[in-house]
C-alpha cells in the first residue's frame, strides 16, 4: 500500500513538472489575448480559431489595475488587451503598446465617427474601440418608490443597508464628485476633500461595497440600489425584471474599452486579423448581445433583438452622452496615492 | 552523502522564493527613485491606517480565542485512547482542506445573505431573517471556520504524545480530574497550544479575502490595505512598508510566545 502510494507520489510530481515544462513551449500559431472577465461571448473564440487556424490563448483580469500590474514588469507577454480609456492613455504614455494601422483593418470603418479620435487616443494610432457604456444606478423598483433619477437616493436614509456601491475607490468618488457638481477628474484638494465627507456621510447607509459578486446579489434582491455600469445592468435586467437603471441627471462616467496590441506582442500579424475578426459587425453583435455592454459600431447593433437595439440602457439617446456632465477619466496616475488614503479614510469611518 | 547535503534544495529554495523577495519588500519600503526615505512609514502613522491595523489585531485575536475554545475540548475528546471513530471525526476536521478556501468562503457568502439559503429558511419556519454578512462578526465566523483545523490539529498532536502513565501517576497520588488536567495535562499540552494560536493568529492577522467576501467590503483590514497598494495603487513602496510592519508584529508575536513555549518537546513550531 505505502509503495503503491509513494508510486503515485511520484507519477503526479514527474507529470507536474512535465506539465510545466511544456508551457514554456510557444506555438507560433496562437495569441495571447487577456480580457476583463465576461467581457466576450466564449464561442467567438472558437469561431476565431475556425476561421484562421490561430489558437486563442485567453485570460481574464477583473479591472484595468490588474491588468496593468500583470503586464507592466514585462515577463508575461499578451498580445491583445483591453484596457480602458484612462488606462490606454497611461500605457501610452509608459510607451506599452504598439501603433494599429487601422488602413489595414478591413472592418475599421465599420466603428462609428463618434467613437474616433477620442481624447485618450487622438490620431487613433493606439487603440480600437471594442465596447463602451455608461455608469448609473440599478435599483429593484420592487424595493425603491421614489424615482431615481439623482445620485442622491444613495444617501437617502429610507435605504439604509440596502445600498451597494462599487467597492473601487474611482468609481465611489465619480459618484461623489457628480452628485457635488464637480468634475470626475479633479484634481482640487478641496473638491476631494468634500467628495471623502459625503461618502464617510453615506457609509453607514451602506450594505456592502461589492466587485462583481454584487451582480448575482443585486439580482437576488439583497439590496435595492447599486452603482453598476450598463452592460452589467442589462444582464441584471435579463435575469431579474424587477430591476431597472437610470443615468443620474448630474452626470456620470462614459467610458470606452478599446483593443490595443502590446507593445510586447510577437504575433502582431495574427492579432490584426484578432481584432479585425472582432470588428466583424456579426462577431461584434455576437458579443455585444452575450455581454450586455453596447458596440461602437451600427452595423452590429442593427443585427441585435429588438429589446437590446431599442434598450435605452445599453443605448442611451444621444443629448444623454454628449451632455457636457458626462465624462470619461483620464489618467489617474498622478492623484492614485491621494485616492487610495480618501478610500481608507473613508473605510475605517465604519 | 552526507545527511545536511539534503537540506541543500530547500536551502536553495527558501533564498530564492523567500530571502530574496524578503530583501526586495526592504528596499521597497525604505526606497523611492532611488533615494533613501522613510516616508513610506510617515505615512503610516495616519489615524486611519492605525485604525485598521489595531482592527485587525482586535479581530485576529478574538478569533484565536474562539479556535482555543472549541478546539481544545475536541482535540481532548479525539485523543481519549476509548474513542471510537476518532479517525472520522479527524477526517471531517481535514475535510474542508481539500476545497479551495476561496470556494468556500464564496459558498457561506451565499449562504448567509439577507436573501441566503439560511434566512429563506428561517423565513419558511416564520422565524424573523438575521443580517449574518457584513459585519464583524461575519468576518470573525469567516476567520474561524478556515483556520480553526490549524488549532485542532496541533493541540491533538500534542496531546496523543502525552505519556498515559504521566496520568496515571498523577491519579495515584491523589489528584483528581481537575487538578490533574492543571498541573499534567494542560502544561504538557502547551507547545500544541502555542503552535496553534500562531496558526490561527497570522494568517487572520493578514487575511483579504474573509473580509471582502464576508465582511462586504466595509471592513478594512491590513491585509486589504496592502492588497490594494499592489493591485490598484500600484504604490510598491506603501505596500512594502505595511508589509514590514505586519511583519514586525508578527515577529513580536512569536517572540512572546516562545518565551512561554519553554516546555516545547515536539509539536511545537520552533
Amino acid at each position: 500500500m505505502k509503495k503503491l502510494t509513494k508510486a503515485i507520489t511520484m507519477l503526479i510530481t514527474v507529470s507536474l513538472l512535465i506539465l510545466s515544462l511544456a508551457g514554456c513551449g510557444e506555438s507560433k500559431n496562437a495569441i495571447t489575448v487577456y480580457n476583463w472577465g465576461d467581457y466576450i461571448d466564449p464561442e467567438v473564440n472558437d469561431l476565431f480559431t475556425e476561421e484562421t487556424g490561430i489558437k486563442v490563448v485567453y485570460s481574464e483580469y477583473a479591472n484595468n489595475e490588474e491588468m496593468y500590474a500583470t503586464v507592466e514588469p514585462g515577463n508575461v507577454n499578451y498580445d491583445i488587451l483591453f484596457p480602458s480609456d484612462y488606462m490606454i492613455e497611461k500605457m501610452i504614455k509608459k510607451d506599452m503598446l504598439q501603433k494599429v494601422d487601422t488602413s489595414k483593418l478591413d472592418n475599421y470603418k465599420n466603428i462609428d465617427n463618434r467613437f474616433k479620435k477620442l481624447p485618450f487616443d487622438p490620431e487613433d494610432s493606439y487603440s480600437v474601440p471594442y465596447m463602451w457604456g455608461t455608469v448609473g444606478i440599478v435599483y429593484n423598483t420592487k424595493m425603491v418608490e421614489d424615482v431615481v433619477d439623482s445620485w442622491d437616493v444613495l444617501w437617502n436614509e429610507k435605504y439604509k443597508e440596502q445600498i451597494f456601491m462599487y467597492d473601487s475607490e474611482r468609481d465611489s468618488i465619480m459618484v461623489a464628485l457628480k452628485k457635488l457638481g464637480y468634475s470626475m477628474n479633479t484634481r482640487d484638494e478641496k473638491e476631494l476633500e468634500e467628495a471623502k465627507k459625503l461618502l464617510i456621510e453615506q457609509a453607514p447607509l451602506v450594505l456592502a461595497y461589492v466587485g462583481d459578486e454584487g451582480k448575482g446579489k443585486m439580482v437576488n434582491g439583497e439590496a435595492a440600489l447599486m452603482v453598476a455600469w450598463a452592460g452589467d445592468a442589462m444582464v441584471m435586467m435579463n435575469e431579474n425584471p424587477d430591476l431597472a437603471y437610470a443615468i443620474p441627471k448630474e452626470g456620470s462616467n462614459y467610458f470606452v474599452d478599446s483593443i490595443v496590441i502590446s507593445k510586447a506582442s510577437k504575433n502582431v500579424e495574427a492579432a490584426y486579423e484578432y481584432i479585425d475578426f472582432l470588428c466583424r459587425p456579426d462577431i461584434a453583435a455576437k458579443n455585444a448581445q452575450y455581454i450586455g455592454y453596447s458596440t461602437p459600431i451600427s452595423k452590429a447593433r442593427d443585427l441585435l433583438p429588438e429589446e437590446i437595439k431599442e434598450s435605452e440602457v445599453a443605448y442611451p439617446k444621444d443629448e444623454v452622452i454628449s451632455h457636457s456632465n458626462m465624462e470619461m477619466f483620464n489618467d489617474p496616475s498622478d492623484i492614485v496615492e491621494l485616492y487610495s488614503s480618501i478610500w481608507t479614510e473613508i473605510k475605517a469611518s465604519n | 552523502m552526507h545527511r545536511k547535503s539534503l537540506a541543500y534544495p530547500y536551502l536553495i529554495w527558501a533564498a530564492i522564493f523567500i530571502v530574496v523577495p524578503l530583501l526586495l519588500i526592504v528596499y521597497f519600503s525604505f526606497f523611492k527613485d532611488g533615494s533613501f526615505t522613510i516616508q513610506n512609514y510617515q505615512k503610516f502613522l495616519e489615524d486611519y491606517y492605525i485604525k485598521a491595523l489595531i482592527r485587525s489585531i482586535e479581530l485576529a485575536f478574538i478569533s484565536t480565542v474562539i479556535c482555543l475554545v472549541m478546539a481544545y475540548p475536541l482535540a481532548m475528546i479525539l485523543s481519549d485512547k476509548h474513542m471510537t471513530n476518532k479517525q472520522i471525526i479527524l477526517l471531517l476536521v481535514v475535510l474542508p482542506m481539500w476545497m479551495n478556501s476561496l470556494l468556500r468562503t464564496y459558498a457561506w457568502g451565499s449562504l448567509l445573505e439577507n436573501n441566503g439559503v439560511i434566512n429563506s429558511m428561517l423565513k419558511a419556519v416564520q422565524l424573523a431573517p438575521i443580517t449574518f454578512l457584513y459585519g464583524n462578526g461575519a468576518v470573525i465566523f469567516g476567520m474561524v471556520y478556515n483556520f480553526f483545523p490549524f488549532m485542532v490539529l496541533p493541540i491533538y498532536n500534542v496531546l496523543c504524545k502525552i505519556d498515559p502513565s504521566l496520568i496515571e501517576a498523577s491519579y495515584d497520588l491523589g489528584a483528581d480530574k481537575v487538578t490533574t488536567f492543571r498541573k499534567v495535562i494542560l502544561p504538557l499540552s502547551m507547545p500544541g497550544v502555542v503552535t496553534g494560536i500562531v496558526m490561527v493568529f497570522m494568517p487572520a492577522l493578514t487575511t483579504f479575502l474573509i473580509t471582502r467576501l464576508l465582511g462586504g467590503g466595509k471592513i478594512n483590514l491590513i491585509g486589504n490595505i496592502i492588497e490594494e497598494q499592489f493591485t490598484r495603487t500600484n504604490n510598491f513602496g506603501f505596500g512594502s512598508a505595511v508589509s514590514m510592519i505586519l511583519m514586525i508584529i508578527v515577529l513580536i508575536t512569536l517572540a512572546f510566545m516562545s518565551k512561554k513555549d519553554s516546555l516545547d518537546k515536539g509539536g511545537g513550531l520552533f
